[in-house]
């Protein structure tokens, strides 16, 4: 059964980028875009691996993960966040909302599939 | 890759809307977060997706505007005088870069560098925290993350000390290394599994891993997500410590690690049991863990923890891009669209036949037929107007592009001038918005640099030193009406006149009322400018723009006053497919003339003609008299007639003013027709604007009215000749 990832992002291209990777190395993928709209995705079906954005209208990341990690049959939930940064800071910042990790945009895809790699089997 | 690059322009194009609408409230005073998160996020957007497509003057840019909207966003920064102009000087580079990268244009590389250095100072001014931050991790970066906290584990071997960091020589394979590794508690609640650590590991080389299972508490003691078991590995490859700190990078503050390398196979020990407590812990059943099986192998609370959080029930094929997340609008292919705005052109064509074949056929007005009649109609003309909906786009974002244009226009003359925009939400179809660009592109430059005066003499005048460009647009009786207005100098009517004459656009004895003088403005070769600004010259007349806006179906007037300014009146129609036109009929063909243009209709009989040397005649009217064109003999469908008495007069007018009384047979009546293109089907054909199809299938030629009337009077006629036998050449037509 292929994995299921849902990625959230505001930004058309993002999400068309991150979609057409990832169906490409076989995973199943449901789009959000915004982070209220990725909740609701969740609950509606708990997808194996969020990735999302952390600049985002109406629920940025770190408020998707954190309400994320509030739910306790999600604490195990693989989060990969999304960042043009590769600051420090903000790495702390998603660490502590409960990311599992980051993938920073730019991305090649080769990148971005072995992060996904560390985080779902 | 191209499909997604299209998609990042077009969504450019939507961020750079947002970016400008939210400046703009900005500015007005509304520094509520939302608004400045919508900019900063629009900024962002385009800086991660410009990075994805190697934009980088693209995305350098918008990462030192994002700084600024950063500290913005913090409010370490306020949006008042001093910054507005900045962040607008911005947005306008940011257009620019898209467009640049758009078109593939080269950027200069110093366009920017005085705006950048302002940025930059302004973002290292106030926040003295925002570094430039290098794009790749560093090694840094991870060991921020979490402080490396070696464990320290009496593991029985040499003293390592001395080669901590160098790779031991390697005489038969790979370096190998020792890796301890003890997750925190952490671990598994950020949603990390060990097991795909180690496989990570493994495709870096040979693995072997032994588990520490002495913190392991009676089963009844185990709480699912603790980590109970640390490892031990042994790894041999050629991927450096590097490689091996990168499988650990999600990870290393989430866990005790140390690796170590090893001395060379040949003389290294296997690796020991972890001492942990200090127990040997045989009897707990350690053993060499394939790491393959490491998740069964290794007891619950890892299992537990990697066991999918819920029943993936996913469905059967994978999704298509853009998945479930485009739910209230979806984007569809252009040319979809315009598909089926043909579709329907032929519907509302073949509902028309049939309702011309059952008025034919005698049957009854008011039978049940006809009453259904009734209802496709109706029908049809609604499907029409909705189709033609689907192609309508809010004005906005071409008022917002002359925005950016008034402002750099005004940065380029030292003029003072701000933009009022009015009726953003009037929606126009999507292909005249965008052919609208050019010329209102061009407009807005004259406006600014003809029309508004310098600071200076706008004060002399008692002027307010700041002009106002106000762009307007409104649907009015079924067609779009954009109006460009400015409050500057009018137009100056005694020197347009002399330029017109010295340049033999007229004589100089002519006799020219306001509106035709300064309707010279858009005759071909005319410029007040004394010399051509690089502005507003750019080898373009106002006839390029008149010509462009009538190639849309639309006219320009224009207004003006003495000291108050001028006015230019775009009207438009609402769609490129339809027009509305009157039937008449010339040697027997019929002919369709656009109502855009129709002023009166009169009977002949009932006319004052009178003749003007041998052939010429023309109509008197109450204000002047008309020359009269013959539309069968213009078109060469025949010989002149001689006695015009039981012609129909058609009087139009152009927007020029210019009139002609149109002479045809016999006038049927007015409706809507479907415009079929000629060129596409035939060829362009003088007099001629496109065809269409009546309800009996007839095609009707759709006449170009403009071209009976841009001659002047007593030329018209004989600028149009077309090949009398236009109709023999319509076999392929379509019909």
């Amino acid at each position: 059964m292929a994995k299921r990832i849902l990625a959230v992002d505001d930004s058309r291209t993002m999400r068309a980028m991150l979609s057409q990777a990832l169906v490409e190395a076989g995973y199943e993928v449901d789009l959000a875009e915004d982070g209220a709209q990725g909740l609701e995705r969740i609950t509606e079906q708990v997808p194996n691996l969020l990735i999302t954005d952390i600049n985002m209208p109406k629920l940025d990341g770190f408020g998707l993960i954190e309400a994320v990690r509030g739910q306790k049959n999600l604490r195990a939930l693989p989060i990969l966040v999304l960042t043009t940064e590769s600051a420090a800071e903000l790495k702390m910042k998603a660490r502590k909302a409960g990311a599992s990790g980051w993938i920073v945009k730019p991305f090649e895809e080769e990148k971005l599939l072995n992060a996904i790699r560390m985080v779902v089997a | 890759m191209t499909d997604l690059r299209t998609a990042f322009f077009e969504e450019c194009e939507e961020l750079l809307e947002t970016l400008s609408d939210g400046l703009a409230s900005l500015e007005e005073g509304a520094d509520d977060s939302e608004t400045v998160n919508s900019i900063f996020r629009a900024v962002h957007s385009i800086k991660g997706s410009a990075g994805a497509f190697h934009l980088n003057a693209l995305a350098e840019f918008s990462h030192i505007f994002e700084n600024v909207l950063d500290l913005l966003r913090e409010g370490k920064l306020s949006a008042d005088e001093d910054l507005m102009p900045l962040l607008y000087a911005a947005g306008d580079h940011l257009s620019y870069l898209v467009e640049a990268a758009n078109g593939g244009v080269e950027v200069e590389p110093d366009r920017a560098a005085a705006l950048v250095a302002d940025l930059r100072r302004t973002a290292n001014v106030e926040g003295s925290a925002t570094e430039e931050e290098d794009p790749d991790t560093s090694a840094e970066d991870v060991a921020a993350i979490g402080a490396f906290q070696p464990i320290n584990l009496d593991l029985g071997l040499p003293d390592l000390g001395s080669i901590d960091t160098g790779e031991a020589p390697a005489p038969t394979g790979p370096p190998r290394y020792t890796i301890r590794f003890a997750p925190k508690d952490e671990l598994f609640e950020t949603g990390h599994d060990p097991v795909l650590i180690f496989r990570a590991l493994r495709a870096l080389g040979p693995v072997e891993a032994t588990a520490d299972l002495t913190e392991v508490p009676a089963f009844s003691e185990i709480e699912w997500d603790r980590p109970y078991i640390s490892w031990t590995l042994t790894l041999q490859t050629e991927a450096g410590r590097d490689g091996i700190e990168g499988v650990f990078d999600f990870v290393s503050d989430l866990c005790d690690l140390e690796i170590v390398p090893d001395l060379p196979p040949s003389t290294a020990q296997a690796a020991e049991p972890p001492a942990g407590g200090g127990e040997t812990p045989d009897e707990d059943g350690p053993g060499n863990v394939d790491t393959g099986d490491a998740g069964t192998a290794a007891a619950a609370p890892t299992t537990a923890a990697a066991a999918p959080s819920a029943p993936s029930a996913a469905k059967p094929a994978a999704k298509k891009p853009e998945g479930k997340a485009a739910r209230d609008t979806i984007r569809v292919e252009l040319e979809r669209v315009d598909r089926l705005v043909n579709i329907v052109g032929e519907l509302v064509i073949s509902e028309a036949m049939l309702r011309q074949a059952m008025s034919d056929s005698a049957m009854s007005a008011h039978g049940p037929a006809a009453n259904a009649m009734g209802q496709l109609r109706q029908l049809s003309g609604e499907l029409q107007e909705s189709v033609m909906a689907i192609r309508a786009q809010p004005v906005r974002g071409l008022f917002q592009r002359m925005s950016r244009i008034v402002r750099e226009v005004t940065r380029e003359t030292g003029k003072n001038a701000r933009i009022v925009t009015e009726g953003e939400a009037t929606e126009v179809d999507k292909t005249v918005i965008e052919r609208l660009v050019d010329p209102l592109t061009h407009m807005i430059r004259n406006a600014i640099d003809h029309g508004l005066e310098k600071p200076e003499q706008r004060e002399a005048a008692g002027k307010k030193a700041l002009g106002t460009v106000t762009l307007s647009a409104a649907h009015r009786s079924g067609r779009v009406i954009i109006e460009l207005r400015d409050d500057g100098a009018g137009i100056n009517r005694p020197k347009v006149r002399e330029l017109a004459i010295s340049k033999g656009l007229i004589a100089a004895g002519d006799d020219l009322s306001d509106a035709e003088i300064d309707n010279l403005l858009f005759a071909p070769g005319f410029s007040t400018s004394e010399k051509v600004s690089n502005l507003s010259g750019r080898g373009v007349g106002m006839d390029v723009v008149r010509s462009e806006i009538q190639a849309l179906g639309g006219r320009v007037s224009i207004a003006s006053e003495w000291g108050k300014g001028t006015v230019f009146s775009i009207s438009l129609p609402l769609t490129l497919a339809v027009l509305e036109g009157m039937i008449v009929e010339v040697a027997g063909e019929k002919i369709v003339v656009p109502t855009t243009t129709l002023r009166e209709t009169v009977r002949a009989s009932e006319a004052a003609m009178h003749c003007l040397g041998d052939s010429e005649r023309v109509l008197s009217m109450r204000d002047g008299l008309v020359p009269i064109v013959d539309l069968g003999e213009s078109l060469g469908f025949r010989g002149r007639v001689s006695d015009f008495s039981d012609q129909s007069l058609l009087l139009i007018e152009t927007d020029t003013g210019q009139r002609t009384a149109l002479a045809v047979d016999r006038v049927y009546d007015q409706r809507e027709v479907v415009i079929k293109g000629l060129e596409q089907n035939y060829r362009q054909v003088p007099g001629i604007a496109a065809a269409t199809i009546l309800g009996d299938g007839r095609i009707a030629l759709i006449a170009d009215t403009d071209q009976f009337t841009s001659t002047g009077p007593g030329t018209a006629a004989a600028s149009v000749s077309a090949s009398g036998d236009i109709f023999d050449d319509f076999s392929d037509f379509g019909v």
